[in-house]
């Protein structure tokens, strides 16, 4: 994983794989605290980013680790926003997914163990919107905050 | 995936031992949890106080760890921090899972 940029944007790129996803959370949330970003916001934002880079490896490069996952932050003084971009598979019909909640409320052999990723990624965000620009998927979160 | 057990009269206290059950950690987790409740007290408690960090696949693994559960066992969460009470909550699995706030009013009990 390599970093740069100035205090108020920086990138963060990282190969598709599971424990590279952890890294760059991991750094992420760092390079937000150090700017001043509420714990709150912090989680919202690593947990936001955390599902969104999964499908990624899960699904747009579906287990191909040697791609790479580029990952552009800016923090304004009341949003904050996370560019992603990766060259896998678009998603399907290039629409974002709807990301209803699992039904919870079922005897417990039903109860739902996946399908909660688009839900919290809609849940936690501000905004959310998908682009298929030149072959790649541009996918951007953006979070409100309370100043950094 | 570190899982330390702590047997009480009653109840089979499972500590995580690291700080995230994540999408790289969740068949660890849901492996370890199958070999760490197939034995002892049918009340279990997951103690998350360690834990700062669940993502969606880490909390699949842990209704997983649940549904594995044979009989009449039961598996309850504690000492949940912020952001994994995050998850719990907005996702509506608070309303599955008994959570106990205070793990170590739980020990106590346990151990009295």
């Amino acid at each position: 994983m390599t970093a740069d940029g100035d205090p108020q944007e920086f990138t963060l790129i990282a190969v598709a794989s599971e424990l590279a996803v952890r890294d760059i959370l991991l750094a992420l949330r760092s390079r937000l605290s150090a700017h001043g970003v509420s714990d709150d916001t912090c989680g919202s934002v690593e947990l936001a980013m955390a599902e969104a880079l999964n499908n990624i490896v899960e699904h747009a490069y579906a287990g191909e680790q040697s791609r790479d996952i580029r990952l552009s932050v800016s923090i304004k003084p009341e949003r904050l926003c996370c560019h992603v971009r990766d060259g896998g598979a678009p998603l399907p019909d290039l629409c974002l997914p709807q990301g209803g909640l699992p039904d919870p409320s079922g005897p417990r052999n039903d109860l739902p163990e996946g399908g909660f990723g688009w839900f919290l990624i809609r849940a936690l965000t501000e905004r959310v919107t998908y682009e298929r620009r030149d072959g790649m998927n541009h996918l951007t979160l953006e979070f409100l905050h309370s100043g950094a | 995936m570190d899982l330390q057990s702590t047997y009480h009269n009653d109840m089979n206290i499972i500590t995580v031992a690291e700080a995230r059950i994540d999408a790289a950690a969740a068949i660890k987790f849901k492996d370890k949890m199958r070999d760490a409740t197939s034995q002892g007290p049918a009340h279990i408690v997951l103690d998350l106080s360690n834990v700062t960090f669940v993502d969606s696949s880490g909390l699949g693994a842990i209704v997983a760890a649940m549904k594995q559960l044979n009989g009449e066992r039961r598996l309850d969460l504690a000492g949940l921090t912020p952001d994994v009470a995050k998850v719990f909550r907005l996702t509506r699995m608070d309303t599955v899972f008994v959570i106990h706030d205070d793990i170590i009013a739980l020990k106590m009990h346990a151990t009295g």
